[in-house]
C-alpha cells in the first residue's frame, strides 16, 4: 500500500515538475523564436561593412566617438581593481578606440584620427588563433567568440594595428549584449548587436559630430561609404601588408 | 666499449627526500604564484596591453626549446652512431620529455583561461602555428617515450633506431615550429624572419646540452658515480662549438637587418638606445650566453676544470633567458610601425608616443611561475631517475672508451 502510495507521489511530482518547466521555459522559448528570426539567418558575403575616416574633419582633443564606444560595449563599466596603480592600469584596461595624433616626419603636418580594428579581409589576428576564436564573419566583421578564447594572447602579438585589449581584471557589471570576461581578448567589432538588429550605425559614427566617420556596406555601390571611397582618394594603414581592411582613411 | 650497466640513483634516502621535499617547494611556490595570478587576473602581473608576453613565457620558451636540444645527445648516438654518447642516451630522452613539461606547465598556467585547456585540445585552426605546436608538443613527448622504450626494454632494441630518427626528426620540425612563432607575426620589426627558426634550433642545442651537462654532474657528484673526462670534455667541447653557432646566427641576424634601413630604428633599439634590452643583449646574450663559454671551455686549464664546465654551462642557461628576454619581450617593447614615415605625438592606448618603447618590469609572482616550471622539469627528472634505470654505473674513461687504457 505504502509503496503505492509512494507511487502516486512520485508521479504526481514528476507531472508538477513538467508543468512547472513548461510554464517557466515555454514563454522564453516563444518569445525567443519570435525576436530572433531576423538573426537565425545566417550573415552572408552579400554585405561587408566597412569605414571611411576623414582625418582632415578629425578635431584634435576631442573624444566624442571613444566615449560613445566606452558607452556602447559597457567598457564604461570595466573598473579599475581595488589596489592597482593608476598608471599601470591605463595601460591594462580595454579600449577599443583610441585617439592618435600624428606627425609627418618630412612636412611635420599633423593628423588626427581615431584608431580602431580595421577589420582586415586577412586578419593576422584569426590566422595565428589556436583554437579559432579570432574569427572574421561573411560580412566583413573581425571578433572574438569569448567561448572559446583561451587568452593566449597570440592575436595581440600579431594585429598590426594594435587594435586588441585584454581583459586584466574581474568584470562586476557588463552588457548583455556584450559579455566580457576576465582573461579573454576583445576589440571593435563594429557595433555587432546594433547591425545584427537591422541598424546601420555604429556608436562611434554615431556621436561624431564633424561627421569624419562615414559607415557602411562596402558591396553597396549606392552607400554612403561606397560613394565616399569613390570621391575621394582614401588609403589603408600598413597597405604593405596587403591585409584589405575595410577600415580606410582620407587625408591622412 | 665495455658493457654499460645502468641503475637508479642510488643516493640515501634523507638526502633525496630532502632535496625533493626542497624542489616541490618551489614548484609548489610556482602553482601559488599562477593562482594569485589567475584568480586576480593580469593585473597584478607587468603585463599590459602593450607587453602581452611577459616573463612567464620567456621561462616557457626557453624550457620548451631546452627540451629538444636535450635530446641531441640521444640523437647523436642513435641516428649518427657516436658510441661514446650512447650511454648518456636514457638521460637525454628524459630530460627532453621533463624540459618540455616543465615548459608547458607555465605556458598553460599563464593564459588568460587555463580551465579552458579542454578547448584547445578539441577546436583546432589548423591555420595557426600554435595549433600545429599544440599537436607537435604531445606527439613529442609521446614518440620520445616510445623512443626511451625502445632503448631500455632489450626486446625492443632493434626498433630503436628508427624511433631515435623519428624523434630527431621530430624534434627539428618542434624547433622551428617554436621559432615560427616569432617569425610568422608580420606586423613587428623584431620578429617577421625566416631566420628565427634555425637560429632557435640552434639556440635548443646549446640550452639543452648545458643543461643536461649539469644534471649530469650533479647527479653523478650526489651518489658518487665516476664521470671521466673523456666523455665530459667532449660535452663541453660541444657546448662551445653551439655557442659559437649561436652567435653565429646573432651576428647575421643583425647584420641582414642593419642593411635594410626600414629595421635601423629598430636595430638602434636593441643594440644601443634600447635600455635594459639593450644591456640584456650585448652582456646576458652575446657575453655571458656565447663568448664567456666559449672563452672558459676553450681554455687550456679552466676548460679542463669541473668548476670551468660548470661555470660554462651554466653561462650558456643565464645567457641564454637573457636571448629569450630580450627576443620575446625585447621584440614587443620596441613600438610597432603602424603609420611609417610618421610620429606618433600622443595616443590614447600608448602607440609609442614619440618613439618610447613600451614600459615592462616583472612582477615577482611572473618570475617564481617560472622558477616554479624550472623546478617542475628538476622533480620529474629526480623521481624518474630514483625508480628507473636512466643513469650509467659509470662513465669513467676506461668504460666509456676502450683504447683508453693503451693510450
Amino acid at each position: 500500500m505504502s509503496s503505492m502510495n509512494d507511487q502516486a507521489r512520485r508521479d504526481f511530482l514528476k507531472k508538477a515538475a513538467a508543468a512547472a518547466t513548461t510554464a517557466t521555459v515555454a514563454p522564453g522559448v516563444v518569445l525567443h523564436t519570435l525576436k530572433a528570426q531576423p538573426r537565425t539567418t545566417a550573415v552572408t558575403s552579400k554585405v561587408r561593412w566597412g569605414m571611411l575616416i576623414d582625418t582632415s574633419k578629425c578635431a584634435d582633443g576631442c573624444t566624442d566617438c571613444i566615449n560613445a564606444c566606452d558607452k556602447e560595449n559597457g567598457i564604461d563599466l570595466v573598473d579599475k581593481p581595488e589596489g592597482a596603480d593608476d598608471a599601470m592600469w591605463e595601460r591594462q584596461r580595454p579600449h577599443w578606440i583610441r585617439h592618435v595624433k600624428l606627425k609627418d616626419n618630412l612636412t611635420g603636418r599633423v593628423t588626427n584620427l581615431p584608431m580602431m580594428c580595421q577589420h582586415c579581409e586577412e586578419p593576422p589576428c584569426a590566422d595565428v588563433c589556436p583554437t579559432g576564436a579570432s574569427f572574421r564573419r561573411a560580412d566583413g566583421i573581425v571578433m572574438v567568440d569569448r567561448h572559446i578564447c583561451i587568452g593566449c594572447r597570440y592575436c595581440m602579438m600579431a594585429c598590426p594595428y594594435k587594435a586588441r585589449s585584454f581583459i586584466h581584471a574581474e568584470v562586476a557589471e557588463k552588457l548583455t549584449h556584450t559579455p566580457r570576461g576576465k582573461g579573454c581578448v576583445e576589440s571593435c567589432n563594429f557595433c555587432v548587436h546594433r547591425l545584427d538588429n537591422g541598424q546601420a550605425t555604429t556608436a562611434c559614427q554615431e556621436a561624431c559630430k564633424h561627421q569624419a566617420i562615414v559607415f557602411g556596406d562596402l558591396n553597396d555601390p549606392d552607400s554612403a561609404v561606397s560613394k565616399a571611397l569613390k570621391a575621394y582618394p582614401s588609403v589603408a594603414v600598413r597597405d604593405d601588408l596587403k591585409l584589405n581592411p575595410g577600415v580606410r582613411y582620407t587625408n591622412i | 666499449m665495455k658493457k654499460v650497466h645502468f641503475s637508479e640513483w642510488g643516493i640515501e634516502s634523507p638526502k633525496f627526500w630532502g632535496l625533493l621535499a626542497l624542489i616541490a617547494l618551489v614548484a609548489a611556490i610556482g602553482g601559488v604564484s599562477a593562482l594569485y595570478m589567475e584568480l586576480n587576473g593580469h593585473w597584478v602581473t607587468g603585463m599590459t596591453n602593450q607587453i602581452v608576453w611577459g616573463t612567464p613565457h620567456v621561462f616557457a620558451i626557453f624550457l620548451i626549446v631546452a627540451a629538444s636540444g636535450a635530446l641531441n645527445t640521444a640523437s647523436i648516438a642513435s641516428v649518427f652512431e657516436k658510441k661514446l654518447y650512447k650511454p648518456l642516451a636514457r638521460l637525454s630522452g628524459l630530460l627532453a620529455i621533463t624540459l618540455l613539461m616543465g615548459g608547458l606547465a607555465v605556458l598553460v598556467l599563464d593564459l588568460g583561461r587555463p580551465d579552458r585547456l579542454i578547448v584547445a585540445m578539441t577546436h583546432y585552426n589548423f591555420k595557426s602555428i600554435f595549433a600545429w605546436n599544440i599537436f607537435l608538443y604531445t606527439g613529442f613527448m609521446a614518440i620520445v617515450a616510445v623512443y626511451l622504450w625502445f632503448m631500455m626494454d632489450r626486446r625492443m632494441n632493434r626498433y630503436y633506431k628508427p624511433a631515435g630518427v623519428g624523434a630527431f626528426l621530430w624534434r627539428i620540425i618542434l624547433t622551428t615550429g617554436t621559432g615560427s612563432i616569432f617569425g610568422f607575426i608580420v606586423a613587428r620589426q623584431g620578429y617577421d624572419a625566416a631566420l628565427l627558426a634555425p637560429m632557435f634550433v640552434i639556440m635548443s642545442f646549446a640550452y639543452g646540452l648545458a643543461i643536461l651537462i649539469l644534471v649530469l654532474m650533479f647527479t653523478y657528484k650526489l651518489d658518487g658515480r665516476e664521470l671521466g673526462d673523456k666523455v665530459l670534455f667532449r660535452l663541453k667541447n660541444l657546448l662551445g662549438v653551439f655557442a659559437a653557432a649561436v652567435f653565429y646566427f646573432t651576428l647575421v641576424y643583425h647584420l641582414t637587418n642593419l642593411y635594410g634601413t626600414e629595421n635601423h630604428e629598430y636595430e638602434a633599439f636593441i643594440l644601443r638606445d634600447g635600455g635594459i634590452y639593450t644591456f640584456l643583449f650585448w652582456v646576458g646574450w652575446v657575453f655571458v650566453g656565447c663568448l664567456l663559454p666559449i672563452g672558459l671551455v676553450y681554455h687550456p686549464t679552466i676548460g679542463k676544470s669541473r668548476g670551468g664546465i660548470i661555470a660554462a654551462a651554466t653561462a650558456v642557461i643565464l645567457g641564454g633567458l637573457a636571448t629569450v628576454y630580450v627576443i620575446v619581450i625585447g621584440g614587443q617593447a620596441f613600438p610597432m610601425a603602424i603609420f611609417p614615415g610618421k610620429t606618433i605625438v600622443s595616443s590614447g592606448f600608448f602607440d609609442g608616443v614619440n618613439g618610447q618603447p613600451f614600459l615592462y618590469s616583472p612582477s615577482l609572482a611572473e618570475v617564481l611561475l617560472g622558477i616554479g616550471g624550472m623546478a617542475l622539469t628538476l622533480l620529474l627528472t629526480f623521481v624518474a631517475i630514483r625508480v628507473l634505470q636512466f643513469l650509467p654505473d659509470s662513465l669513467a674513461d676506461e668504460v666509456v672508451d676502450p683504447h683508453h687504457a693503451k693510450s
